[in-house]
């Protein structure tokens, strides 16, 4: 891959969280840094672990390959490899993985004297997957509370640790989980489709500006957020699904251990109308 | 303006979030959770710690009565007007009447059932339903041992719990009281109804599923058969009916829906837990005591026990089970009074002498 003309000069060195100038040089396209070792070392030990666990199991069926967490019995020990134990392992790696990468992430936003936006949303994608495997188990006290690795088996962890609370729907968290979801997408399709109307105008027209994007939605709904404001409150939407996902777990079970439903009792039972 | 609707918004949150954090009765760690499942499947039930002891402390079997002397007189030719006991000896009898008070009347004592002027009287309506809930116990503890209550059995305690109504009977439920205006009717949903978990499922589903003896064995099914619909399959709201029915046998028996299912796959026996023929059998049973014992004891009755249609008081999983799934922590309470155990209205089905051991104490939950 060829660099781009005017790339070179943002190739700095220094910004680096450790290590000094180990590893801050570039590989063709890629920044490598510390970091990005540390991701490769456990990414490739990880996905060498999972496709030893596949060997393992009974089937070579891309969806029906599992790797299971230890079963309760094991606690927060280590569980032997073949019964959780690879899972463990496993999770510790994609730990390993995930935290490297945005830390590296970190180091080329040094390194460009740019904000750290970017690794602030990885992180919370982070904080989902770390509450479901780690804060959550060790709130429940097993590691077999994690989910399985598989692409059907961790649908059904899903669906059973759903109805463990009878009527998931009912989570408040979750409720606000799926309202930013949706609105996530939504906020993106009326940007994205905003963004192409005015960039592809008619044949002989010219394309058009941003005051044009925001009358239109001065014009519909009264309101326009901006240029700057849409990215904004497009970060905040998805960030918010992810932390109120991560929210929706980690109160099923730590601190809701009944149905769902009957959480709203509170509200039944608000004096205003009790 | 805008500050006052800003203060005014602004406390109104305030004091949600306070009541949604004060008063909706958080749990906390450490938890106890028994896996019932193959390792990461989540089929697991989720409970405090705190809670398991409690839910322990709150169902304790009552110790049984000292065992009664040895005798050879019967009570049917002893006493006059016995139907039901009238083959158990004189000795057996009394102690189960006391035994039975203290399940059932402690504070009232014998008065509640006995004209004590004349024990054999039948005016008071109690003790006809005294004697139909015996037969119903007999018949529990025979005819559904082997398919729902095993060795544990079931005695008057496991419903009444020291009180004349058992805490846990239900009555068809009228729905609002509405007869007409632009809300006229709510397809029987959108209540928040105990029986349904305080879901907004129908709130019925009780009388739909478990009131009578005559209910189509497959009502409750709503799951297709074919990955693909081949003919018109059951509406939404038969579906949204079970689902209701499955959160009153959740909460009845302080389990969650892990307990019998794979949610995967709800309908498919093969990849469900042994618990659930237990549970299919129960839906039968329940049938079968709300039809045979209690629905022909409405003209017993008097209408301050009758509901609100007019309806029997009766039972459903919550009523023995009361949270738990295995009732009074599974003691076998009917080892104590074998007379409990079968009909003892013909003589060849006497019971033997009662074995002075007490109820076996069910092995603690993990």
């Amino acid at each position: 891959m060829a660099m781009l003309s005017f790339e070179r000069k943002y190739r700095i060195r220094g910004g680096t969280l450790i290590g000094g100038d180990l590893f801050d040089f570039w590989v063709g396209p890629f920044y490598v840094g510390f970091f990005g070792v540390t991701t490769l070392f456990f990414s490739v030990l990880g996905t060498a672990l999972i496709l030893y666990g596949a060997a393992l199991g009974p089937t070579w069926n891309i969806w029906q390959i599992n790797i299971a967490p230890p079963d309760l019995k094991y606690g927060l020990a280590l569980a032997p490899l073949k019964e959780g134990g690879l899972w463990q392992i496993i999770t510790f790696c994609a730990v390993g993985a995930f935290v490297s990468w945005a830390l590296r992430e970190v180091e080329i936003c040094r390194k460009l004297g740019i904000g750290y936006h970017v690794p602030f949303a990885f992180s919370v994608a982070i904080l989902a997957y770390v509450t479901l495997v780690v804060v959550r188990p060790l709130l429940m006290g097993a590691w077999g509370h994690g989910f399985p690795y598989g692409i059907l088996s961790h649908l059904d962890w899903v669906s059973n640790t759903g109805y463990q609370y009878l009527h998931f729907h009912y989570n408040p968290a979750h409720m606000l989980a799926v309202s930013f979801f949706f609105t996530t997408t939504f906020a993106l399709s009326l940007h994205g489709s905003l963004i192409l109307s005015s960039t592809n105008p008619g044949k002989g027209e010219v394309v058009k500006t941003p005051e044009h994007e925001d009358t239109f939605f001065r014009d519909t709904i009264g309101y326009s957020i901006g240029t700057l404001g849409i990215h904004r409150l497009g970060l905040f939407l998805a960030l918010s699904a992810g932390f109120w996902s991560a929210v929706c777990i980690v109160i099923s079970g730590p601190f809701w251990t009944r149905g769902w439903p009957e959480w709203w009792g509170w509200w039944l039972n608000l004096p205003v109308w009790r | 303006m805008k500050t006052f609707f800003t203060v005014l918004g602004a406390s109104i949150a305030f004091f949600l979030t306070v009541a949604m954090f004060g008063t909706a009765g958080w749990d906390r760690p450490p938890l106890a959770v028994h896996q019932n499942g193959f390792r990461g499947t989540a089929m697991e039930q989720v409970h405090t710690r705190e809670g398991v002891a409690e839910a322990m402390a709150a169902n304790a079997a009552p110790a049984p009565a000292d065992p009664a002397e040895p005798g050879e007189e019967l009570a049917g030719t002893a006493y006059e007007n016995v139907q039901v006991l009238k083959n158990v000896s004189v000795n057996e009898f009394n102690r189960l009447m006391v035994s039975m008070t203290e399940w059932v009347s402690p504070e009232q004592g014998c008065t509640y059932c006995h004209n004590t002027e004349n024990m054999a009287d039948d005016s008071l309506y109690q003790k006809k339903v005294a004697r139909r809930m015996l037969q119903m116990t007999q018949h529990i503890n025979s005819t559904w041992k082997d398919n729902h209550v095993g060795g544990s059995g079931v005695t008057c305690y496991t419903c009444h719990r020291g009180q004349p109504v058992p805490a846990h009977v239900w009555f068809t439920e009228p729905g609002p009281n509405r007869p007409g205006g632009f809300v006229a009717r709510n397809n029987g949903q959108n209540m928040a109804s105990p029986s349904a978990g305080l879901s907004s499922l129908p709130y019925d589903t009780l009388t739909a599923y478990l009131a009578d003896k005559s209910i189509d064995n497959n009502a409750i099914r709503v799951n297709a058969t074919t990955a693909l619909p081949t003919t018109k399959g059951k509406p939404i709201q038969d579906a949204e009916k079970t689902f209701a029915l499955m959160i009153h046998m959740s909460e009845g028996l302080g389990v969650n829906c892990t307990f019998c299912h794979n949610t995967r796959a709800v309908s498919d026996w093969s990849q469900s837990t042994p618990q659930r023929v237990t549970a299919w059998h129960g839906i039968r049973m329940v049938r079968d005591i709300n039809g045979n014992y209690l629905e022909p004891l409405l003209s017993t009755f008097p209408p301050n026990r009758l509901g609100a249609l007019g309806d029997v008081p009766k039972v459903n999983c919550t009523t023995c089970h009361n949270g738990q799934s295995k009732p009074l922590n599974g003691a076998h309470v009917v080892e104590a009074y074998p007379e409990l155990a079968k009909s003892t209205e013909t003589a060849s089905a006497a019971p033997p002498a009662v074995p002075a051991t007490p109820p076996t104490p069910a092995p603690a939950p993990q």
